[in-house]
């Protein structure tokens, strides 16, 4: 499947190549198992969270409170929707085994249930017009347009090391301008339902991320420190181009409800953490990363609490003593 | 190393990594000694010889179950690294909700010890100052 055949890349022989069964029982790379029992054992669909439940919550919120969530929720389709049809299938031909290209599939098809599910959000908060409306906006709303054409144009470029990072970029970087939002609603006691769903969206995101990072970090092992340094760089400067892009959407967004300075601090954090996947470090210094507590606490419950016991008083903590363990205690 | 000569014994962490070695590199900017747990399930198994901070990460994006790393959960099986644990630092991510970092929560209920620290991925500069200073205080304040 992957063999690296003289003039070929290796995403052309792909192609040509013929298709073996693939054999789950012969693993080249444990972590294709890993990941695959991982999203797999997270399978969901949308029906299983109670929306309706929000339907009162969403009858509080002010008209452009309203628009803002709905603009929202069908930017992250259009994301989820590229990610669906291209994104993930664009990387099954530079699959390193067999067993990656599986994981592409069930990523793919992933996608496809996140950009439904925002519609089952609509078909039980919104009226028809109103989401057609932002539909419209989607369409013509030029940073969004810009969002998705500066991913396109690298999975569609024949360097497959690119796609991985711009495929990295979008779910780890560029989901976040609206995932923002949910968490936010969470923190106020609103919409808490749909968040319920959008963590799930975050959940598998995280995955995707981590392993599709985890795959690039394997392919540039294998290139010359010049082209390695040349990658970097590109991946650096399409995170810029990226950056600067989401703060003027996330402008046209939030500006109106007064929220932009925070969700910037929210893409910072995001930005560095989208970067540690493919192995970089983060770009944005940490004084402009501390992320809000009650949005930290609405993403990870418990994540605000002090979990630094070195700079508390940790000298009267009393150390136990150990009890016996077996494998069956830690119910793994 | 630049702790050693200052305290009287010097912190020894013993970590676990996956493949992706985001654990690893956080362990090579602590500038601490490190002994890593192997991860091939034949491999010779490691032996803590002298008291040590645990650093895992959790296998994410689940519940408690199969957060722990079955490499850990082998080496902590073994009364005699348990006697010697003194506490735990785990990785992991906040999008994986109440789960981040649940392999450090797990032991340290299991095992009695205090869950000292969480960092996302690589951990920035900031978690790098923190762990690295803090373990060689929590050292001192144990011998």
């Amino acid at each position: 499947m992957n063999m690296n055949d003289g003039n070929l890349t290796r995403s052309e022989a792909s192609r040509l190549s013929r298709v073996d069964a693939i054999n789950w029982n012969r693993l080249q790379d444990d972590k294709d198992l890993e990941v695959w029992n991982r999203l797999t054992s997270n399978f969901w669909l949308p029906e299983k969270v109670p929306l309706s439940n929000d339907i009162p919550s969403w009858n509080t919120l002010t008209e452009p409170e309203r628009r803002l969530t709905i603009r929202v929720f069908t930017g992250l389709t259009l994301l989820d929707t590229i990610q669906s049809s291209v994104g993930a299938p664009m990387l099954m031909p530079d699959a390193r085994t067999p067993h990656e290209e599986a994981v592409y599939a069930n990523i793919a098809f992933m996608e496809a249930v996140h950009a439904r599910s925002y519609s089952s959000i609509f078909s039980t908060l919104c009226t028809t017009p109103e989401v057609d409306d932002a539909f419209r906006w989607s369409e013509e709303n030029a940073t969004l347009q810009a969002k998705a054409d500066l991913v396109l144009a690298r999975y569609r470029a024949e360097d497959p090391l690119m796609r991985k990072v711009a495929s990295v970029f979008l779910e780890s970087f560029l989901f976040y301008s609206g995932f923002y939002l949910p968490m936010y609603w969470s923190s106020h006691a609103k919409l808490t339902n749909t968040a319920d769903l959008i963590r799930l969206i975050i959940r598998d995101e995280a995955v995707h991320g981590y392993y599709i990072g985890y795959k690039f970090q394997q392919d540039m092992a294998e290139q010359t420190p010049e082209r390695q340094a040349e990658v970097k760089a590109y991946a650096y400067d399409l995170m810029l181009a990226l950056y600067e892009n989401e703060v003027a959407y996330t402008e046209s967004l939030y500006d109106e409800v007064g929220l932009t300075e925070d969700v910037k601090v929210f893409l910072h954090y995001n930005a560095n953490k989208a970067l540690m996947n493919l192995g970089f470090e983060g770009l944005f210094p940490q004084e402009v990363c501390h992320v809000a507590p009650t949005i930290l606490a609405a993403l990870s419950p418990g994540a605000d609490e002090n979990h630094d016991f070195f700079s508390g008083s940790g000298s009267s903590y009393v150390v136990g003593r150990t009890e016996a363990t077996e494998d069956d205690d830690w119910a793994f | 190393m630049r702790g050693e000569g200052v305290e009287r014994v010097p912190p020894e962490l013993i970590y676990f990594s996956t493949r992706s070695g985001n654990t690893h590199r956080f362990i090579q900017k602590l500038d601490l000694p490190a002994r890593r747990i192997p991860l091939e399930r034949d491999a010779q198994a490691l032996a803590a010889t002298r008291p040590f901070v645990l650093v895992t990460p959790t296998y994410g994006g689940g519940g408690a179950k199969g957060a722990v790393p079955a490499p850990v959960i082998r080496f902590l099986n073994d009364p005699g690294n348990r006697e010697l644990l003194m506490g735990v630092v785990a990785a992991g991510n906040t999008n994986f909700g109440a789960a981040y970092g649940m392999a450090g929560r797990i032991i340290a209920e299991k095992c009695k010890v205090p869950l000292l620290y969480r960092f996302e991925l690589l951990g920035t500069d900031e978690d790098v100052t923190r762990v690295s200073k803090g373990v060689r205080e929590f050292w001192t304040r144990q011998h």
